[in-house]
């Protein structure tokens, strides 16, 4: 699968490319995305500046002044057949969510057009075992995978121009944390006093792609304190370190 | 330390340098100024590195004070009127605001974004290398938002250079905005990419500093609007399911799910940065290696602007100005060659 037959290099204008694995949904194209992010790391690439592990590719930046796009994307090349997928992270983090009514305000909806309660709606949520593909779009808004298909739901036909910060959204197969206040067309079914992005929080930043990811229902009434501490720069969400991965 | 008080500002007025690199990993975009020429001019006029903070002014008026102390300032980037003492002061030449003097930066024409450049700079402290303004992650230092009335800036003292400096304006071409095909042009017929360069796009109204909203007779997707969301660079112009473009700039978000047919090329963002609502873009693809010889020569350019600067002699700032203008004119004529 890492064959270079299926590797596409594509210029994303003079100063960035995006190597390409595959163009689904799949967790065995991310492992590959981020078996190269991680080589990238290893080795000192004349001009690489950043990267954006995706679903599916490999987004990268790089200094026109220092090289060029058929210098680089010749040793992106070899690096992506050497590198090989990422083993699975032993990560997995554990995200407190209140669901429905005023916080979840597409939960009913969502519910009734699967011909479900609502009740059932947030136990086929929490019981989902997500994989984190990205961040991206927004800080800290962390795409998921591993959606039970039979509440999935698709996006809305007039996205809104506003939508909280920590909205626990879905859109089509997807799955979604939303860390600071955006537009969207996905679906809200409740949210989570987790940030994954804290500006002034020592560590920025929580999640990391390729961890594994899953939800719990709290009470509402909890919302006002948990929220204080997550802006006073508490985490809020678990991090569990299991050891049962190895290579 | 001085203290320059912005007394009026209008919208899209802040602090911004060359962005923020190393967290785009997590969402987190480069944003800094729209127009990273009109960036490298107003710093070299005030001694400046290139890359430093400054005021990036957006179309409306600005009035400012110098609260405390002497401060030196220069504008570059879109044409405005300055008016100080009441006296006309030239672009592209730095002056001097005495204690409690006020200067008057009126509205942007034919551009959108100027850059105010202080010398010694602005006091504040950066977040991953830089102080821009990136106003939905609440991040950027003084102000974590655009600039509002009132505001206090702790900058730099005029104290280092001997009188005044000025740098005759950048010489831009003015034929279409230039760009790289792709990554995902395969996702539109050859007619459709031909009908994206032959289209005199106009830019709404709904544009700011995340995009320009382009409208035209709308492009049509040959497979799908939908792809499996991917990287986003600066200049990319993405085709959404109403077939409009959108030409996504500094503060974009880092990632999207529509196909993007083309990316403007680095030379030619701040030209197209500086197209107001209303204005007109055309779009030119060019081989990438052509674009990225492009790139290495605009870089060039802007790392020898310090030796460009050419120092004014003594008299009056105002007669400084005039002789500036008719000076600049023949000067940047002669420098044509090197800047395009």
């Amino acid at each position: 699968m890492s064959s270079s037959a299926a590797l596409r290099i594509l210029p994303c204008g003079d100063a960035a490319l995006t190597v390409e694995f595959g163009d689904t949904v799949d967790p065995h194209l991310n492992a590959l995305v981020l078996g190269l992010d991680d080589a990238l790391k290893a080795h000192d690439v004349a001009g690489l500046q950043e990267t954006i592990p995706t679903y599916r590719s490999l987004f990268v930046t790089y200094d026109p002044v220092v090289t060029d796009f058929n210098s680089i994307s010749g040793l992106l090349r070899e690096l992506a057949q050497q590198a090989g997928p990422k083993p699975k992270s032993p990560r997995r983090w554990r995200v407190p969510v209140v669901y429905g009514e005023d916080f979840g305000i597409d939960l009913e909806e969502v519910a009734k057009g699967k011909g479900l309660t609502a009740d059932e709606v947030v136990r086929r949520h929490c019981a989902g075992d997500y994989r984190v593909y990205m961040l991206g779009f927004m800080p800290g808004f962390a795409y998921l995978g591993g959606l039970d298909q039979t509440i999935a739901t698709s996006r809305r036909d007039e996205p809104r121009l506003v939508t909280p910060a920590g909205a626990v959204m879905i859109g089509g197969v997807q799955a979604g944390i939303q860390c600071i206040e955006a537009p969207s067309g996905w679906h809200i079914l409740g949210r989570t006093p987790m940030r994954s992005y804290h500006p002034t929080r020592a560590q920025m930043f929580l999640i990391e792609p390729g961890d594994a990811l899953s939800f719990y229902a709290m009470p509402r009434s909890d919302w006002a304190m948990m929220e204080e501490a997550a802006e006073a720069g508490e985490w809020i969400a678990e991090l569990v370190i299991t050891d049962e991965v190895a290579a | 330390m001085s203290i320059l008080l912005i007394e009026e500002v209008g919208p899209a007025t802040s602090v911004q340098d060359f962005g923020r690199y190393g967290a785009l990993r997590y969402g987190l975009g480069t944003t800094g100024a729209m127009d990273r020429v009109g960036l490298a001019y107003a710093n070299a006029l005030v001694g400046q590195d290139w890359h430093a903070p400054l005021i990036e002014l957006g179309p409306l008026p600005i009035k400012i004070k110098a609260k405390e102390g002497t401060i030196r300032l220069a504008v570059s980037g879109a044409m405005r009127g300055i008016s100080l003492r009441g006296q006309a002061v030239a672009m592209n030449e730095s002056f001097c605001l005495a204690e409690g003097e006020s200067v008057m930066i009126r509205a942007a024409r034919g551009g959108v974004f100027s850059y105010l450049a202080i010398e010694g700079g602005i006091v504040g402290t950066p977040t991953f290398g830089s102080f821009s303004v990136h106003r939905r992650a609440g991040l950027g230092s003084p102000f974590a938002r655009p600039l509002e009335g009132g505001d206090q800036l702790e900058v730099g003292h005029a104290s280092v250079m001997e009188g005044e400096r000025r740098l005759p304006a950048p010489a831009l071409p003015d034929g279409p905005i230039r760009c790289v095909l792709g990554p995902q042009d395969d996702f539109f017929t050859a007619e459709t990419i031909a009908q994206f360069q032959a289209t005199p796009w106009t830019i709404s109204a709904t544009s700011d500093r995340m995009g320009y909203r382009l409208e035209g007779p709308p492009l049509a997707h040959a497979r799908t609007a939908n792809i499996v969301s991917d990287g986003i660079a600066n200049g990319t112009v993405q085709i959404p399911g109403t077939g409009q473009p959108l030409l996504l700039l500094a503060e974009r978000g880092t990632t999207g799910g529509y196909p993007k047919i083309a990316t403007v090329i680095t030379a030619d963002l701040g030209r197209a940065a500086q197209t107001p609502v209303g204005g007109v873009i055309r779009f030119q693809a060019i081989p990438i290696d052509e674009a990225q010889a492009l790139a290495r020569e605009q870089a060039r350019m802007i790392a020898a602007l310090p030796q460009r600067v050419e120092q004014l002699g003594g008299g009056s700032l105002s007669s400084e100005a005039l002789l500036a203008g008719n000076l600049a004119g023949h000067a940047t004529n002669a420098l044509d060659p090197a800047l395009t």
